[in-house]
Order: C-alpha cells, then sequence, then structure tokens
C-alpha cells in the first residue's frame, strides 16, 4: 500500500489534521551525477516516458530534466482534446493505444486527470469534406476505432447552440464522431505522471536546463546543463517546441519547424456545450471545460516562433469562425488567451525515433495535436528507448521516412485542428 | 502582430504579408546527383533558429514581391529586410 | 439595517432623474450617473452573489474592473449578457439583471452545503478523488459542471451588430486619469495624435472621486476644463468606455469601445454598432493605467460590507452614496485615512481606523485625528462577524512589536462597512503584455514597469507614483517625451499644480496573523471569485507544487474573471513566504491578454454571416443559374451550379438527364471559375518545362496541353491545360480551388529561385468568361451561333485553340474535353459573359440544349476516368500512381521529380487509381468506402485503399467508381470488397479507370 494513495478516504483523514499531512506530489533532489537514462523535457510527453520505463521496462535510475516546471510548455497551454480518429493505419493504431491507456489513466497514476468522455464531432462542410469524412469514419471502423457519421438534424439534437442552417457560408453537412473522445485535465496529466514516476524513483529535477548533449565516437554520453554536466548512456529528448535547439546541440538537422500555436477561453458559462466540435474549414475547435469556459484552439501563424505568442488577427479569425458557427456565443466574452510552440513536421506526424547518435532518441514533431497521445507517446518512447529499437505501434514514425518518402501525410485527416 | 517594411511599399501590417520560411536554401543545380539523404535535407530539413532568422516573406496583399527579412524568433523584433538575392547583412559584433 | 443611503447633496448622479431597474426581480431605483453596484449600495444591498467553491455570500468589493464578486446576469432574451461586473454598468431605465451564482435563491444557497463541507475539499481535492468506480467520473462531472460555470450564454442569436477601426497614432494614451490626461494634453499640444482611452464612462480616473484642488480649481473642474481642450483638438481622439485590451508585437495595440451598452438594449440607433474593436498601431505608448487596491488577509475578509477603501471613497464621493450607518478602517498606508475622512464626510461613525504601523505619522493621521476617528496603530483585525446582511462587527487585536503575532485582544467594533487597503499594486497588466517584466519594489509593497522592451513608458501610479502632483508631473514628461520620439518637440505645458497630501510609507503584510496558534477551519481568502485561501497555498507548497504557475494551476488563483487584479500578489506573497524567497524570486505570472474580457461579437467585427464570413465569388452568368433554380456547390470561395432540377426532380434524376443530354446531344458549363494566369516572356516556356512534369519546349502557337505541377516532394499539387497563344505568351488555367496558391508558387519560384528567367504572370481568371459547349452537337450549335472560323476538325483539330468572333462577341475558342464530348470552351470577356451564355442558350434551344451543373461534369468526366486532383488526389498521390507515366518527362528536371525516385515514392505496389465495378450494378457506392480484400468482423481489417470517386452512370446505366487501390495497376480483374460503415460489404472488381471511349473517338471527332 502506498503511503500517499490518494481516495475519499485519504482526503478525509488529512482533512481531520487540516491537510497539514500529505506529502508532496514529488521529490525536488538534486541530479545525480549520473543516470541510466536522461529524459530531457518534463512535460506530459517526457514524464509518461520516465513513467513507463520506471513501471514496466524496470529501467533503474531515471531523470526528468525540465528546463522550467514541469508541465509548462505545451502540456499545459493546450485545449485538451483527446481522441483516435486518424485516418492512417499507422497514426490510428498509436492514437487508439493512447485513447486506451487514457481510459484507465486515473485509476493507474491514482491521480484524476479528468479524463471526461463526452465525444469529438469534426464538422464536414463541403461535398469534399464528407467524401474524407467517410473515409476517414470506415477506417476507424475497420481500424476497431469507434465512429458515427452525423447528420445536421442529429447534429443540431446534439448542440443545439451550433448553426447548422442551410443559408450558412459554409453550412454544416454533416460530421464524424467519436463518442470515446473527449478531454482531459492538462495540468493533472504532468502532476500524476509526474507524482507515479516519482514513486518508482524517478527524479524529476526542475530549473534544469540543458545545455549541451556530450557524445564520444558516435555514443550519446551525457548531457551538459545549468546544474553541471550529467553522464547517462541513454538520452530521450522530449522537450517540443526546443527539438531544433536539442537537435543542434547533438549536431542533428531536424525536418523540424517551431510554430506559435494560440488557445483562448472565455468567461465561464453553465453547461452549454457537451461535446468537443471541431471544424477545419470554417477554421475553429471548442469545448467547454468543467469550470464552465468555452476553451477555443486557434490556427497556428505561418512564421517560425520561440515567444509563445502569436498574431491577434489569428484570434479574430477564429473567433469569427466560433461565432459563426455559434451565434448565441456572439455576446460571450473572451477572458484571456495564451500561446505554445508547437514542432510542425512536414507530414504533420511526429517522429518517436532513434538518431544517427548511439543512445540518443528523439520524440517531437506533434504539430499541433500532441497532448491526446501523452499516455502512448511516452508508452511506445520508453519501449523504444528501453530496447534500443522502436515498438511496432511507433516503428513508422521514424526519421528515415523523410529519406525514403515514407510520409504518413495526415494532412487530409489531422489538418491544422486537433 | 508585426509591422514589416516592405522594401517597395514602406511599412505595412503582417496581415498584408505571408511567410515563406527559411531564407537561402538555395534548389540544388542537378537534382539527380543528389543521394536520398541529400535531396532530403534540402527539402525538408530546417534550421528552426531560435535567435536571428533570416526568412523569406511575400507582399501578397500589396505589391506580391518576395524579400528577406532578418527576425529574431524569439522577441520577434525585425533587425534587417533585404532583396533577394542579397546577402544576409552580416551580424554586429 | 445597514444605514445605508443616498446623501442629500453631492456626487456624480442627475437627481432631477430617476431610473427604475430590477435587480433579482425586485424593482429599484437610481439615477443617471449610477452604476448598478452603487444604486444598489445606496439602497442598501449588500449581498450580490455566491463564491465559485464555497458557495459563500458575498459583497461588492470594489468600484471598477477589479470587482470579482458583482457578476450578473444583464438583459432578457438575446440581448442577455453573462458575467458583468455590476460595478462598471451603468444604470438605464428598465435594467434587469440577476446575480449569476446561487440556486434556488441568492439568500438562500444550496451550493453553500459546500462551505460546511469544506474541510474535504481543500485545494485540488479533485484530483485526489472521484476516480473509482472507473465509469463515474462521467456522472461526477454532471454535478460538477452544473455547480461550476458563472452565467449562462444567451439563447439566441446576437441582436445586435459590432464592427473595428484601423488607426495608426504618434502616442497612444491608455488611462484618462491624472497622469493620463495630462500625458494626452502634452503630447496634443506638441501636435502629436493623439488616442487617449479610458475605461470608464467620464474621463478623470481618481479624480473623480477626489476632494482636491488643481490649479486652484476642484479636480472635477480641472478635468472638465482638460478634457475640453482635448475634444477641441482635431489630432485628438477620446475615446471614452473603451478599455486598452492587448498590447501585441510591433507596438500594435487592441482597444475595445462599449458605444450603447450605456443605453440599455435596442435603445441606441441602430445604424450604431454595439461595440467597436480598434486595431492600433501606435508609434508610442504611455501607460497611465493607474493602480489597483489590495486587499488585506485576515479571517472573514470577504464577507458583504468588507471593501477597498478606493472603493468606499469611490460610492461616497462619485455616487454619493452613503454605504453604511457605521464604518471602520483596516490599513497598512496611508490611503485608508482618505476613506475615514470620506466616510465621516458623508456623516458616517466610523469607530476605528486601525492601522498596522506601529508609528504612522503625517498629514493623514492628523486629519483623522483632528475628526475625532480613533486610531488604532500596530493593531490588526483578526475575524469579521456577520449576520445574514452582511458583516456586523470586526475584531480588533494588538500586534507584537515586530508586527508577526497577535500580542492582546482587544474586543469587537460595531461596523457594517470595513475599508480595507493594503497598499496599491500598479497596473503592469499593458507593460507585461509588452513583454516587459515587473519588478518588485519593497519600497512601494508592489511590482512596478521594469524596462520596456516596446516603444512604451508609464506614468503615475501605474509606475509607482502614487501622490496626484507626482502624477501629474510624471503625465506630462511622459507626453513629452512620448511626442518628442514620435517626432513632435513644440508646445508647452505648466504642470499644474496641487496641494494634494503627500503618500506616506507602507508596511507590506501580505497575511494578518491568526488569532489563535494553528488553523481553525476559518478562511483567509486570497482571490474572493475562486475561493482561494492562504491554506490552500500554503498546502500548494506542501504538495510539492512550489512554482508561481503550479501553485495558480493547482488552487485557482487568479484564474477567475477578474484573473487576479485583486489576489495575486497577495498569492504570490503569500507563496514567496512560503518557500522562503523573496517576491522577486518567486515572480509574477505573465500578463496575457484581454486586461478585461472582451465580447467575441467585437472580435469577430462583421466578418460573420452568409455576406460577410468569406467572400463569395460568383461568375458572370451568376444570375442566370439563380433565375433556372440551380442548386450551388460551394467550391472555394465560388458558388458553382452543383445541379438544375426541373419540375421538382431530385439530384439523381436532374443529373442523369444532364449526363445524358450532353452525351447525346449537347450540354453547357459554366467552367469560368477555373483559375486563369496569363504567362508572357522570352522564358515563359523554359518557365513552364521547371514547373510542369510534361515538356512545353515544342508546344506550338495555337496548340494546348494537359500539365501536372508537382510539389518538390514529389506529389500532384495542380492540374490544367495550357494554351500557348503565341511565342513567349501562354495561358494556363487551373483547378477552381487551386488557382490562388498556384499563381503564388510560381510568383515564389521565379522571384527567389529563378529571378534570371524573364518571365511575367497575370492573374486573369475574373477576366474571362468560360463556358464548355460539349457533347455530339455542340459543333452544330456553335456553327449556327456564328463563329468566324473554321470549326471543322481538320483546321481546328483537338487541343487546339483559335481567336475570332462566335456571335458577334470576341473569343477564345479551346478544343479540350474534360467531358470527353467533341467540346468547345468558349471565353469572352467577362462583361459579355451573360450575353453570349444567353446567345447560346437561344441558339442551342432546337438543339435541346441542357445546362450542367459540376454533379454532371463530375460524371461524365469519371466516364472517362479523368481525376480531380483533391477529389482523387488527396496529397499523397503521384502521377504514377495515377498511370500516367506518359506525362513525366524522362528528359529534363522538373519540381518534384527527384522526389518521385525515392525508394517509397518508386515503389511499384503504392496505391494506384483502377476503376471499379461493382458486382452488382445498381448499387453506387460511398465515396470514401474503405475497400478490403477480405471482409472480416475481427479488428483491424487490413485495408487496400479507398473509392474516391463514384457515380451511377446513366450512359453506362450502371455505376462507376475510382479507387485507389495497393498494387491496383497490376490487380485488373481482382475482386476487392467495400466493407462500408453500416456493416454492408459491397463485392466490386478492379478495371481500368477508363469507362467510356477508352479511343477518344468521340472527344477527337478529328474528321467531322
Amino acid at each position: 500500500m502506498k503511503k500517499n494513495r490518494y481516495s475519499i478516504f485519504s482526503l478525509a483523514r488529512n482533512a481531520v489534521s487540516y491537510h497539514r499531512d500529505w506529502r508532496a506530489a514529488w521529490r525536488s533532489p538534486d541530479p545525480a551525477p549520473s543516470y541510466d537514462v536522461i529524459v530531457v523535457g518534463g512535460g506530459g510527453h517526457g514524464l509518461a516516458t520516465a513513467y513507463y520505463l520506471a513501471a514496466q521496462h524496470k529501467v533503474g535510475r531515471i531523470a526528468v530534466l525540465e528546463k522550467g516546471w514541469i508541465g509548462g510548455g505545451n502540456t499545459g497551454r493546450n485545449t485538451t482534446i483527446v481522441r483516435s480518429n486518424y485516418l492512417w493505419d499507422e497514426s490510428a493504431h498509436l492514437y487508439e493505444k493512447s485513447l486506451q491507456l487514457w481510459e484507465g489513466l486515473s485509476q493507474e497514476l491514482n491521480f484524476n486527470v479528468m479524463f471526461s468522455q463526452r465525444g469529438v464531432m469534426n464538422l464536414g462542410h463541403s461535398l469534399q469534406d464528407m467524401r474524407d469524412i467517410y473515409r476517414r469514419s470506415n477506417a476507424n471502423r475497420l481500424n476497431g476505432i469507434d465512429s458515427e457519421i452525423l447528420n445536421p438534424a442529429q447534429i443540431k439534437a446534439m448542440v443545439p447552440a451550433m448553426n447548422v442552417s442551410a443559408n450558412a457560408r459554409y453550412p454544416v453537412l454533416g460530421a464524424s464522431f467519436q463518442e470515446r473522445g473527449g478531454v482531459a485535465r492538462h495540468d493533472a496529466v504532468a502532476w500524476g505522471f509526474a507524482r507515479a514516476a516519482d514513486e518508482h524513483g524517478v527524479d524529476i529535477i526542475q530549473n534544469c536546463e540543458v545545455t549541451g548533449i556530450c557524445r564520444e565516437n558516435g555514443a550519446v554520453t551525457g548531457v551538459e546543463t545549468n546544474r553541471g554536466t550529467i553522464k547517462a548512456s541513454k538520452v530521450a529528448v522530449v522537450a517540443a517546441g526546443h527539438s531544433s535547439v536539442l537537435g543542434d546541440m547533438a549536431g542533428l538537422r531536424m525536418p523540424i519547424e517551431s510554430h506559435p500555436l494560440q488557445a483562448l477561453v472565455s468567461e465561464p458559462l453553465k453547461p452549454v456545450l457537451d461535446t468537443v466540435v471541431m471544424s477545419n474549414a470554417v477554421h475553429g475547435y471548442v469545448s467547454q471545460s468543467d469550470k464552465g469556459e468555452l476553451v477555443i484552439g486557434a490556427g497556428i501563424d505561418a512564421y517560425i516562433g520561440y515567444g509563445q505568442r502569436g498574431s491577434f488577427s489569428i484570434i479574430e479569425g477564429n473567433v469569427a469562425a466560433i461565432v459563426e458557427l455559434f451565434p448565441i456565443f456572439s455576446r460571450v466574452r473572451m477572458l484571456r488567451q495564451w500561446g505554445g510552440i508547437v514542432d510542425v513536421c512536414p507530414d504533420a506526424c511526429p517522429i518517436i525515433s532513434k538518431t544517427s547518435l548511439k543512445g540518443l532518441y528523439f520524440n517531437c514533431g506533434w504539430g499541433t495535436g500532441g497532448f491526446k497521445a501523452t499516455p502512448g507517446s511516452g508508452w511506445v518512447f520508453a519501449h523504444t528507448v528501453a530496447h534500443d529499437e522502436p515498438h511496432a505501434l511507433n516503428a513508422a514514425f521514424n526519421m528515415e521516412r523523410f529519406t525514403t518518402g515514407a510520409l504518413i501525410d495526415e494532412h487530409g485527416a489531422a489538418g491544422v485542428a486537433h | 502582430m508585426l509591422q514589416i517594411d516592405c522594401p517597395w511599399c514602406g511599412p505595412r501590417d503582417q496581415d498584408e504579408f505571408q511567410c515563406g520560411g527559411e531564407a537561402h536554401i538555395v534548389r540544388p543545380a542537378d537534382p539527380e546527383a543528389l543521394s536520398d539523404v541529400q535531396w532530403a535535407d534540402y527539402l525538408f530539413n530546417r534550421a528552426n533558429t531560435k535567435g536571428a532568422h533570416a526568412e523569406q516573406w511575400c507582399h501578397s496583399g500589396g505589391c506580391r514581391r518576395w524579400f528577406n527579412v532578418v527576425r529574431d524568433t524569439v522577441s520577434y523584433q525585425i533587425a534587417d529586410v533585404y532583396l533577394v538575392g542579397d546577402s544576409p547583412p552580416k551580424e554586429n559584433p | 439595517m445597514s444605514g445605508a443611503r443616498r446623501s442629500p447633496a453631492g456626487g456624480l448622479i442627475d437627481r432631477s432623474h430617476s431610473i427604475t431597474f430590477r435587480f433579482n426581480g425586485k424593482e429599484y431605483s437610481g439615477h443617471p450617473g449610477d452604476t448598478l453596484a452603487s444604486a444598489l449600495l445606496a439602497q442598501g444591498i449588500r449581498l450580490f452573489g455566491r463564491s465559485f467553491k464555497y458557495h459563500r455570500p458575498r459583497g461588492v468589493v470594489g468600484a471598477g474592473a477589479e470587482e470579482p464578486n458583482a457578476l450578473v446576469q444583464l438583459g432578457e432574451g438575446a440581448y442577455s449578457t453573462p458575467n458583468l461586473r455590476a460595478t462598471q454598468i451603468e444604470l438605464y431605465q428598465g435594467l434587469t439583471a440577476r446575480t449569476v451564482n446561487g440556486w434556488p435563491s441568492l439568500a438562500f444557497d444550496i451550493g453553500s452545503i459546500n462551505n460546511w463541507f469544506a474541510r474535504l475539499l481543500p485545494a485540488g481535492f479533485y484530483y485526489k478523488t472521484f476516480m473509482w468506480p472507473r465509469s463515474a467520473w462521467t456522472h461526477y462531472e454532471r454535478f460538477i459542471r452544473r455547480a461550476a460555470g458563472l452565467g449562462v450564454a444567451p439563447t439566441a442569436p446576437d441582436p445586435d451588430r459590432y464592427d473595428k477601426m484601423h488607426r495608426h497614432c504618434d502616442v497612444l494614451v491608455a488611462g484618462g486619469g491624472p497622469a493620463g490626461l495630462l500625458a494626452a494634453l502634452a503630447a496634443a499640444r506638441a501636435g502629436a495624435r493623439v488616442i487617449l482611452a479610458d475605461e470608464q464612462s467620464r474621463f478623470g480616473g481618481s479624480l473623480l472621486y477626489s476632494d482636491a484642488k488643481i490649479s486652484g480649481e476642484s479636480a472635477l473642474d480641472w478635468v472638465n476644463s482638460t478634457v475640453d481642450e482635448l475634444r477641441a483638438n482635431s489630432n485628438v481622439t477620446l475615446l471614452p468606455r473603451s478599455t486598452v485590451t492587448g498590447y501585441y508585437d510591433h507596438n500594435f495595440l487592441v482597444i475595445n469601445e462599449r458605444r450603447t451598452h450605456h443605453l440599455g438594449p435596442g435603445q441606441a440607433d441602430p445604424r450604431v454598432s454595439r461595440e467597436r474593436l480598434w486595431r492600433v498601431r501606435a508609434c508610442q505608448v504611455v501607460l497611465a493605467t493607474g493602480a489597483i487596491e489590495r486587499p488585506l488577509v485576515f479571517e472573514g475578509n470577504d464577507v458583504p460590507g468588507v471593501m477597498l477603501c478606493s472603493a468606499v471613497s469611490t460610492y461616497i464621493r462619485r455616487y454619493a452614496v452613503v454605504p453604511a450607518r457605521r464604518g471602520a478602517v483596516f490599513t497598512n498606508n496611508d490611503s485608508g485615512y482618505q476613506a475615514a475622512v470620506d466616510m465621516a464626510w458623508a456623516g458616517m461613525e466610523v469607530s476605528a481606523v486601525v492601522d498596522l504601523r506601529p508609528r504612522p505619522t503625517g498629514q493623514a493621521v492628523e486629519s483623522v485625528e483632528a475628526l475625532g476617528i480613533p486610531v488604532y496603530p500596530g493593531h490588526v483585525i483578526v475575524a469579521t462577524r456577520s449576520n445574514a446582511k452582511g458583516l456586523n462587527q470586526i475584531e480588533l487585536a494588538r500586534l507584537t512589536d515586530n508586527g508577526s503575532d497577535i500580542l492582546s485582544h482587544k474586543g469587537l467594533l460595531d461596523c457594517q462597512v470595513l475599508a480595507i487597503s493594503g497598499g496599491w499594486s500598479p497596473t503592469v497588466h499593458l507593460h507585461s503584455q509588452s513583454g516587459a517584466k515587473a519588478r518588485f519594489d519593497d519600497g512601494l509593497a508592489g511590482f512596478v514597469p521594469g524596462q520596456s522592451v516596446q516603444a512604451e513608458r508609464s506614468a503615475g501610479s501605474s509606475a509607482g507614483t502614487f501622490d496626484l502632483a507626482g502624477c501629474l508631473g510624471a503625465g506630462a514628461r511622459a507626453g513629452v517625451a512620448a511626442a518628442r520620439a514620435s517626432g513632435w518637440s513644440g508646445g508647452h505645458l505648466d504642470i499644474p499644480m496641487t496641494q494634494a497630501a503627500q503618500s506616506g510609507s507602507i508596511q507590506a503584510c501580505w497575511e494578518v496573523p491568526s488569532t489563535e496558534l494553528g488553523p481553525t477551519g476559518a478562511k483567509k481568502f486570497l482571490d474572493f471569485q475562486n475561493d482561494t485561501t492562504v491554506a490552500d497555498v500554503q498546502l500548494a507548497v506542501r504538495e510539492g507544487y512550489r512554482s508561481i504557475e503550479h501553485v495558480k494551476r493547482y488552487t485557482a488563483l487568479g484564474f477567475g474573471t477578474d484573473q487576479g487584479k485583486l489576489g495575486n500578489i497577495n498569492g504570490m506573497a503569500v507563496l514567496a513566504d512560503a518557500l522562503g524567497q523573496t517576491l522577486n524570486e518567486t515572480g509574477t505570472t505573465t500578463f496575457r491578454p484581454n486586461y478585461t474580457p472582451v465580447t467575441f461579437g467585437a472580435i469577430a467585427g462583421r466578418a460573420i454571416g452568409e455576406d460577410r464570413f468569406d467572400p463569395i465569388r460568383k461568375t458572370a452568368v451568376h444570375p442566370w443559374h439563380v433565375r433556372q433554380g440551380a442548386k450551388f456547390e460551394n467550391v472555394g470561395q465560388w458558388k458553382r451550379p452543383w445541379y438544375y432540377p426541373r419540375h421538382g426532380e431530385d439530384m439523381h434524376t436532374a443529373v442523369n438527364r444532364e449526363c445524358a443530354a450532353t452525351r447525346q446531344g449537347v450540354g453547357v458549363l459554366d467552367a469560368s471559375t477555373l483559375g486563369k494566369i496569363d504567362i508572357k516572356g522570352p522564358d515563359a516556356a523554359e518557365f513552364l518545362n521547371r514547373l510542369y512534369t510534361n515538356r512545353w519546349d515544342k508546344l506550338q502557337s495555337g496548340r494546348c496541353r494537359y500539365g501536372f505541377m508537382l510539389g518538390e516532394d514529389g506529389m500532384i499539387m495542380d492540374d490544367g491545360v495550357t494554351t500557348c497563344l503565341e511565342p513567349g505568351h501562354y495561358l494556363m488555367t487551373t483547378t477552381t480551388g487551386g488557382a490562388a496558391a498556384v499563381m503564388g508558387w510560381m510568383e515564389r519560384w521565379l522571384q527567389t529561385e529563378w529571378p534570371q528567367l524573364k518571365v511575367f504572370l497575370t492573374s486573369v481568371t475574373d477576366h474571362w468568361s468560360v463556358m464548355s459547349v460539349a457533347g455530339p452537337r455542340s459543333r452544330q450549335l456553335l456553327e449556327g451561333l456564328g463563329c468566324d472560323f473554321d470549326l471543322g476538325g481538320a483546321a481546328f483539330p483537338f487541343m487546339s485553340m483559335r481567336e475570332g468572333s462566335v456571335a458577334g462577341i470576341r473569343a477564345r475558342v479551346s478544343r479540350i474535353s474534360f467531358s470527353g464530348e467533341l467540346a468547345f470552351e468558349v471565353s469572352v470577356d467577362a462583361n459579355s459573359g451573360l450575353a453570349l451564355w444567353e446567345a447560346v442558350m437561344e441558339a442551342g434551344h432546337r438543339f435541346d440544349i441542357t445546362p450542367y451543373g459540376t454533379e454532371a461534369m463530375h460524371v461524365l468526366r469519371a466516364e472517362k476516368g479523368y481525376v480531380i486532383v483533391g477529389q482523387d488526389t488527396d496529397g499523397s498521390v503521384t502521377p504514377l500512381d495515377l498511370g500516367m507515366q506518359w506525362i513525366v518527362s524522362e528528359t529534363k528536371d522538373f519540381i518534384g521529380k527527384r522526389s518521385l525516385a525515392r525508394s517509397d515514392t518508386a515503389r511499384d505496389n503504392r496505391k494506384q487509381l483502377v476503376g471499379l465495378l461493382t458486382k452488382d450494378p445498381a448499387y453506387v457506392l460511398p465515396e470514401g468506402a474503405q475497400l478490403v480484400n477480405a471482409p472480416s468482423e475481427s479488428r483491424p481489417v487490413p485495408m487496400m485503399g479507398h473509392v474516391s470517386s463514384s457515380y451511377f452512370s446513366a450512359n453506362l446505366m450502371r455505376s462507376i467508381a475510382l479507387a485507389l487501390v495497393k498494387g491496383g495497376a497490376s490487380r485488373m480483374g481482382n475482386t476487392v470488397y467495400a466493407q462500408l460503415m453500416d456493416g454492408t460489404i459491397v463485392p466490386a472488381v478492379i478495371t481500368s479507370s477508363v469507362f467510356l471511349d477508352p479511343e477518344n473517338e468521340r472527344q477527337r471527332q478529328e474528321a467531322a
């Protein structure tokens, strides 16, 4: 029995002592001189990687190095949509593995990540959209992934706030619907993985910035940090937004560009939207948080940006799309906006791969849609690092595909909206 | 919201422009002579610089001319604007 | 009773008029000039809402944008607006409002049961429970969602409209208090173009509730004369009721102007937008955004009746509200004394000024003591007592000499209003949004602006200058400096004199010591709206959430609609204390737009609705299509006729009729939407050679050729027919949706990669009206119409173009065919398009000419196996995948060629274009259907490809489909199965993708 187990009973017990006896969710150790595996990046993906390395692959000494605070990058800045209804087999299987992990994640981590399977709706606004929706939904079914196709009347019944009028500029013609999709509490995912990894002995070291990757004879030997050199024979980089910067330290050129991606929330409202709604053509995606805010994802800026902020005009276009789809939201007010840095690959698919340097692994390029993959990404990456071989689920997501041309082109299925 | 100094039209709002990404990537003269790895490097790999970044912009809502910009990808401040075919200005030490 | 009332005189309200309004169903009255909050306070209403988590009763704390508690749902029906602050709502006749939280009623709130269980609900409790059973979260969540949220979304579309202004200015001044007014005046006198924006209904800021004199006149008179001068200056734009909400890169700022809120729903001139969003590019910015008073953090500091000192003064002086019979002050700085003076001035009994500082001295203290108000130096308030109406007693205690503990209790004092001041936080939000980093100033006990990174400067209390004389001077200096930096150095301004008191010292206090050792369960609130307490922050630290960002996210500190304007600094200080850090080490979180919430409608502006969400492009013939009752399809931004139903035909019947007519007689298609690019210059042919996969250098004048354009990755990007008009002059056509992208693509290659090529491009899409006259009778029709050139096959062969006159109109006529029929594509000046179309219809009458739409076009081309880029290709298809090796030149380089040789791209079992014939000829496969070799119930089923196009062919009297199938080119005659969404399994045989006239005899018709 873990001493720090969370439950209604431990909550009641601690209430008696005025919550003075809760232990830290994770330790804050100083870095050891060496580890078996160093995970660079304390976002959801990195922490999940460390957790599965420890819990599943029984790797002994693991450190997660985070330059700021854990979960402070894209994990804490996204719109928390989880789904697996991808077109291509490679993506579908990877994201479905992740979705299955999501379904038991709160229990596995003993931390409520508030995974809410309220369904994800992808709207179609043109005949080609509807062809693509049938193609993707049909493929999802054959891959064992739930998917429905809804007509406008069915959409209206589920989302009364939506304008499904045929007179709209781009009328809603239909939608795919994945009932098992939904949203989760983003911060909790980072914290839950951190706490569970910590219980397995993983050292989570915040405010520790990697400044160099040490190598000898074509193999990795450790990392330089602002807190000294730390040795390791395996270094797993999961530093979304800064993958190129870290690649550069190892002399690797990457097929990656880092772009600003913005999101925004409204003031809290009583429940008015019970599913996640996504539209590529009328560009916007929206869900309602448990607190009542409309959580709205915007598009990426076309320029490279490491500034965690984007252009106001992107927000304007995005809000116009939301008001166009949901005219009753016009008088609702936008509370706050923010930006993240997303690594974008040419084929809008991630790299989860060994590199030309022995012992160096990269997990990057998730573009605008990495949150949903958090547990799955960690799970396959841990396998890849532990075995020095990719798992079947991530074999296609290698770096060589950019040379051979075996891209997994998800532009059609993933588009921009995640 | 950048303001970009188009070399032909003067300072204009970012909304009038289109960003073309990294500048000075030269198309290989003889692609057939390249290995798959070399071709992939031209096709996909990018410097993705954090800091001063030379990039192409087009005044697509104006004169429709392409030109180069050196922009800091963290502060978004624009250090230089220069014509296609010109070399990037030397960094000030 | 609290004893609240309206003072007999004074204030900026119009007593000559009364306004009636309803709050929570009851009728009240107020005056023009009131806010909803001031009008209610004047009538003794103290309970304004319930808190988010514990549903504790809450009253008004502030008097403006910082208000965390008094949130209301304003208006009814389509005008209903959630979450507005009562402190900012200007009263209008007939106003209706209700509190946003509190069910079934404000006084008896079932949710307040949470308060009793509060100990089970520490910060982050939800992360620790609701996990079992696995399915349970869905049920818990439903309850949590219903309990959370604030107001409700309107139930009908917004009847109001919104618009935008785009402005450049020399100096933008944010905030129209003393510093902002002087900054604007100084800049304006220097000649600068100035925008002055203030969030309130009138300029003046803190002067609106000040008894100070400026240049010998009352503060208000000084404000009025200053505003008059600014208004008279044509270089100055005055924006009241306008909040600078966002500060973006390169000095781009967004101002949200509320134009009609104060008039009430439906009362404004319908031509006036409800709100306007100003998009301003400012040369220089002066931030005179003021400061926000901080609450003190002590037990029971959230009881209705506990208000900021500045708010109490505002209600008394600006709104002539006597908020209670008896008040008291609790402060750690001089500001509190002014509230005591104001309360006494309004005729209230003032029980005490409780001052944390052991030895407060100076003018402020003396003026209070002169009024006979007891001052308790070195004392604190350690608890509050309340009844159903709110505060009625405060508990006084004496601090130890070092201020860290309670020395002794001093008993209870009666009061219904407690004015509190924990010091002032400069409003550094916009400064921080601009990219700068605020720093903590120990002397001022607040964050002040740091180094500017954009062209902005702060002045007045937003820069930490808290005395009036200082603010006036700083404002003037900032205005002069900003004007000079934007090129204006003239003008003259004397800094007005004021005799207002200097502000004294402050003794920082982030948490008032508790009455007993150890926690008692009573709460010291940091964030009123989110019910975040000191204990929550301390718990977060114990649990390892040590970064300010973690603490905020774990405790929800600052995540309310007020975004922590009152609570954040106190919360940060409590955190710093728990961590043993300085406030500068703990740091501040980054302020992000918006400063205060902005209506979505204002951000969307006018870019919504059928007409304006996206431009609509229509061809010159569009009115004719509409008259014929065509159904339209959106193709890119274009409206294209989809089909032309006759007499109640359904789509299927109409399309079959259109297809048959075109194959058997003559049909006509409006093809004007195809992209058209005029390419001219000596190197045009060479340029086309590089763009297209096939060769162009041998194409002769008057001849047409079909081409594929690839991305550099080898994948098909666009296709179309290009005609050589004369040597060095070509006309390219592109897909309808791809036109702009192709134009941009070509320009980019020419300018950035091949500037030595002499080629000029002009987009001529809109210049031409194009109609495709197709079918065996098409030649006869055109001959009948009158052409001044030979239409015969020998003189005018397939894939050639002639210029001449058709029906008396100058035209280019091309023998190109996307239908597979004998066809003539006639292009005329767009202005003549409708005339020609009507002439064609007239001449075609005797052939029973049939207009056909995009659906029939799709069927006809599919019968011929012609692909549509974007439907039969998806960005992962090469020309070789389409079986079109013939179009890929071996003898030259072109964009994308090298990629075709990569191992995966050159592989021979890629997905390839094939035809599919269902075993049941009547069954039309759904487009998008997935194909498998062996249908199976188990999952996953390996998929071989998918159906990209599928139709019933009236000409072949059966269904046909195009599909991309793995290794399809070598699987002719094989059976594959479509395993559909509904479980249906449809066998189909792989065939050639050309279903009709594989020899192309129909479209050539050279002999005729």
